[in-house]
């Protein structure tokens, strides 16, 4: 377990902060009717599901768990988690059906 | 039903929120119970969840802080997770655009996904709401989940305290993303923006400052604007008449 740093931390929640509120008044306090270009939008409707995955992939490949070795419980836990969630279409049951997958086969196999 | 008062229009939201408790409680409480794990304690997290109020920014600094990636990296990755909200900024404007300043900016403060979510359907659907009921019925749709969203961030943390580092949460957040992932899968090209992501960021992770990430997030992006405009086209092109 590594422990933040104090001021990187409160650099990240005062900069977060503003930068989200920034994002979110942007429109609706600063822009008024004005409209986006329709490229941008394209865009940033991607965002979410690119940053994401791009930001899990690698701790799915080489979890920090096992010291970055691949390993068959942690993928199939991930395989398990995207498929319910795609499925479903419910966040929480996929969490569940994640969750139960990797400490089921930690218990069996671990 | 028409609504004949502001107050009517608050408590609609209200209760129209209420199902998301059960998203935003459990959540909370995760974020909690996992910045507890990366060594946060109740005010830290507190004022994270209060001053951010944005859960997946939130779990995605939390975990790039964790592999300390540099502060900048840190930033630019949890915004862009939470670009979405400038969406909603700028879909709600027409419906909110001309209300006082300082409902907007508050308004702008408890922009998230089931407050969007719940308004632009509502709003879409009975157009003859006036700006005061829209703003009541926005705020509404928070009376519930922000509270809970901060109670449960609490509870979270001095859950999290009491839980052994044995237990091997470590992997509980790469798979919260994953379960944020699947819902959020509704078209082709959301589909091909996620793979072009994770294809590029296991190959990226060998370039410094946990840049791949910000690399494998654009290349994800462009592939799926790419992929939209293809099948519009396409389209477009099987809609013309013979």
């Amino acid at each position: 377990m590594t422990t933040i740093d104090p001021t990187i931390l409160w650099t990240v929640i005062i900069g977060l902060a503003i930068g989200s509120f920034g994002l979110r008044f942007a429109f609706i306090g600063l822009m008024a009717n004005r409209t986006m270009p329709a490229w941008l939008m394209r865009h940033l409707r991607y965002t979410a599901v690119a940053i994401i995955p791009a930001l899990v992939a690698p701790l799915v490949a080489w979890p920090t768990p096992t010291g970055g070795v691949t390993s068959l419980p942690h993928l199939l836990a991930a395989g398990v988690t995207l498929a319910v969630g795609l499925l479903s279409k419910n966040v929480l049951a996929a969490m569940a059906g994640g969750g139960a997958t990797l400490f089921g086969l930690l218990y069996l196999f671990g | 039903m028409p609504f004949t008062t502001t107050k009517s229009a608050f408590w609609k939201g209200f209760r129209d929120s209420a199902p998301f408790i059960l998203v935003s409680g459990p959540f909370g409480l995760l974020f909690g119970v996992l910045a507890a794990e990366a060594g946060l304690i109740v005010p830290e997290a507190f004022a994270f969840s209060m001053a951010v109020f944005a859960g997946s920014a939130q779990f995605t600094a939390l975990q790039l802080m964790q592999e300390n990636a540099p502060v900048f990296i840190v930033l630019i990755s949890a915004l862009a997770v939470n670009l979405r909200v400038a969406m909603y900024s700028a879909s709600l404007t027409p419906y909110l655009g001309s209300a006082p300043l300082w409902q907007r900016a508050l308004a702008a403060y408890l922009t998230v996904d089931q407050a969007y979510a719940l308004s632009i359907v509502q709003f879409e659907n009975k157009p003859k709401m006036t700006v005061p009921q829209r703003m009541a019925y926005f705020f509404g749709t928070n009376g519930l989940v922000a509270p809970v969203w901060m109670i449960a961030t609490i509870t979270g943390v001095l859950v999290g305290s009491q839980i052994p580092a044995s237990w091997g949460l470590d992997f509980v957040l790469p798979l919260a993303f994953l379960a944020m992932i699947g819902p959020m899968l509704r078209t082709p090209a959301h589909l091909a923006a996620c793979f072009a992501a994770i294809v590029t960021a296991l190959f990226a992770v060998v370039l410094p400052y946990n840049l791949g990430l910000i690399v494998a997030g654009l290349v994800g992006m462009m592939v799926g604007a790419q992929v939209e405009f293809w099948l519009e086209q396409r389209k477009t092109k099987a809609e013309v008449p013979q």
